[in-house]
């Protein structure tokens, strides 16, 4: 039975230096990769009225375009190669969100890039690469 | 944008204009006795037992009560489901990124939550007695029914654009609701009529009212320091109205709608510790709460009159039954209409029996320490008053929570006028723009004139069109219960499962 690695995406270098290298991997491995992406989205914000009539519309925008420009490049390049690749898009927190992806697809592994921030940003905006580390249920690769 | 930016400086330059020429009160003699026959239309009232009782607000209790049982008691029934379906104990997460309960719940309540929260509460006490807080409690309880129904309506018929928007509300319902029984000219008639009614609601208590309220707060902090200054504030926020309902600078409203929860929090959090330090008195303020309810001593109109005077401030707060928040509430997706329903029933809750109710005690327990503490105060200066007797610094963080909660209520209301005039002029993006600007100059208005009869005249007609919001409300109440009993069935047999602890 072969593997699947699930990879998170967000287009920033890192995540195709991670994306590249889970490639490797699914290679080496026989295994299928998961490209995930996902849209930071609360359902406790705060919203005008007409924020909320056309949020349908927004939300159809956001994965048409997250598909088009960011996971659909990466997963040709990935296919180029010779490993079987799914696209998902999804909105939430993004370390719950890739945590609930793995344990529903049965990933054995997350690939996630990093971005190198200071600790002074990390500490104000978090880093999902870290907080992902510590709740993961599946072995996390970091990659530099 | 050029050309709409031109267009609005000149609405502005105008109003700016009328008040100096005295436009306003030529205005206000030409429309005084329109809006004295609408009012005494509107208002009726029956005399009773030496009160008087204005027949539409009987319109409205009658309704919600009826709802009340139609739906065994759905107000206690479906609270706990409530709290579950906001908390998103129910939501698929495969429908994360659409509009969620609570987003619609928040906006909702941040349009209804506003100056008659503080202000409204210390004229009913003022007339009705403490005897008053007893029945705007009791008429948010039941408001809680007429609530469900609405907005379980507004999403079940609400019209899908073909550009993926959505547009609902009681013109959507009372027109396609009276047209699946057969009556489909009496549905078209009730739902531009209430289109109407709601789009010169939105520009008199959505607007010029709040507006108004917002200058006097600045001005009452800044010790009349803006007096004759009215065009300037009105000017200023009528621009940035205008920023946001225009110019789609949707960051000045999101921060608005974050502070709105922050600040009701705050003022109740607030309220509570002057009540706590009233402590020594509370018993007795809580005592004349059910005396007065029961005697309306020194009431005009006993009890009856305090009954009265509660349900119809509970009614101008929470706007059970006048249909508006149903216009919020459609914006969510959801298979089953009812769920939006249930929701809302949320909503009276916080701004009547929670808000409302810790004003009143706020005020009720310090009338009892000092019967004088207001002075001559009425409205929203006796509710400052009573804070001020524990914090010196009160106003000035109550004028600024009243502005920004004017502020809320405005683009709130922008909204619903909006759906208002679509639905007469249909969709398309130029009358949405001049229905904008109309909205702007009126909040500059707002500041500027004192157009009292205007505002009778919207006063009126918000009330107006309660009366075939309800009756739409009762004919189509069948499908409610169907439905709400459908859902209720099947989460007990657990056909419809949480997805939180699965």
């Amino acid at each position: 039975m072969s593997n699947t690695f699930l990879v998170a995406v967000d287009g920033s270098k890192g995540s195709i230096r991670a994306a590249e290298f889970a490639t490797e991997r699914a290679l080496a491995s026989k295994s299928e990769l998961i490209l995930a992406y996902v849209i930071e989205w609360s359902p406790y914000s705060f919203h005008t009225p007409d924020e909320l009539a056309e949020r349908h519309k927004r939300r159809e925008e956001e994965i048409e375009r997250a598909q088009s420009t960011v996971l659909e490049p990466i997963a040709k390049s990935v296919k180029a190669k010779g490993v079987k690749v799914e696209v998902v898009v999804h909105h939430g927190h993004p370390t719950e969100t890739l945590v609930d992806l793995a344990k529903e697809r049965g990933a054995t592994q997350i690939f996630i890039g990093r971005k190198g921030e200071s600790r002074v940003a990390s500490l104000l905006f978090g880093s999902v690469a870290g907080s992902l580390v510590q709740t993961s249920p599946v072995p996390v690769t970091v990659v530099p | 944008m050029k050309r709409i930016l031109a267009a609005t400086a000149v609405l502005l330059l105008t109003t700016a204009a009328a008040h100096a020429a005295g436009i306003d009160e030529t205005i206000n003699t030409a429309t005084a006795p329109i809006a004295a026959w609408v009012g005494k239309v509107v208002f009726f009232k029956i005399p009773i037992f030496g009160a008087e009782l204005p027949l539409v607000v009987l319109w409205l209790v009658a309704g919600a009560i009826f709802f009340t049982f139609y739906l065994k008691f759905i107000n206690i029934r479906g609270f706990k489901l409530a709290i579950e379906l906001v908390r998103g104990d129910y939501a698929n997460p495969k429908d994360a990124g659409e509009v969620s309960h609570f987003q619609a719940l928040a906006t909702a309540v941040s349009g209804t939550v506003g100056i008659g929260n503080i202000g409204g509460v210390a004229v009913a006490v003022t007339v009705g007695g403490p005897g008053a807080t007893f029945w705007l409690i009791m008429a948010g309880f039941l408001g809680m029914s007429t609530k469900l129904v609405e907005c379980t309506l507004g999403v079940k018929y609400r019209n899908e654009n073909p550009d993926g928007s959505v547009s609902g509300g009681p013109m959507y319902y009372l027109r396609k609701g009276f047209a699946e029984r057969g009556m489909e000219g009496f549905g078209k008639f009730m739902g531009t009529f209430y289109a109407i009614g709601i789009f010169i609601g939105a520009l008199g208590i959505g607007n010029m009212f709040q507006s108004n309220q917002a200058y006097v707060q600045l001005n009452h902090v800044a010790g009349g320091g803006l007096d004759g200054l009215g065009w300037l504030v009105g000017l200023i926020m009528a621009g940035i109205v205008f920023m946001v309902i225009v110019g789609g600078i949707k960051s000045i409203a999101r921060v608005t709608e974050k502070i709105v929860p922050f600040m009701a929090i705050f003022y109740c959090f607030f309220a509570l510790i002057v009540i706590f330090l009233n402590a020594s008195v509370l018993p007795e303020a809580i005592g004349n709460i059910f005396t007065g309810a029961l005697t309306g001593e020194g009431v005009a109109g006993g009890a009856l009159g305090a009954l009265i005077i509660g349900f119809q401030r509970a009614v101008f707060s929470n706007e059970a039954g006048i249909g508006s928040a149903s216009i919020a509430h459609s914006a969510v997706r959801t298979k089953e209409p009812v769920t939006e329903g249930i929701v809302s029933l949320l909503e009276p809750f916080i701004d009547t029996i929670v808000i409302c109710t810790i004003t009143a005690l706020v005020i009720g327990t310090s009338a009892v320490a000092d019967p004088n503490f207001a002075g001559t105060a009425k409205g929203i200066a006796m509710t400052s008053a009573a804070f001020e007797r524990q914090f010196s610094w009160f106003p000035i963080p109550l004028a600024f929570a009243g502005v920004l909660f004017a502020f809320s209520t405005m683009i709130s209301w922008s909204y619903y006028g909006l759906k208002g005039w679509t639905y007469m002029f249909g969709e398309s993006m130029r009358g949405q723009t001049i229905y904008k600007l109309i909205f702007c100059a009126f909040v500059a208005l707002g500041c500027v004139v004192q157009l009292g009869p205007i505002l009778d005249i919207s006063d009126a007609l918000v009330f107006l069109i309660c009366v075939p919001n309800i009756l739409g409300l009762y004919i189509l109440a069948p499908i409610v219960k169907r439905e709400l009993e459908s859902y209720l069935a099947r989460i007990d047999s657990g056909e419809i499962k949480k997805y939180k602890d699965a």
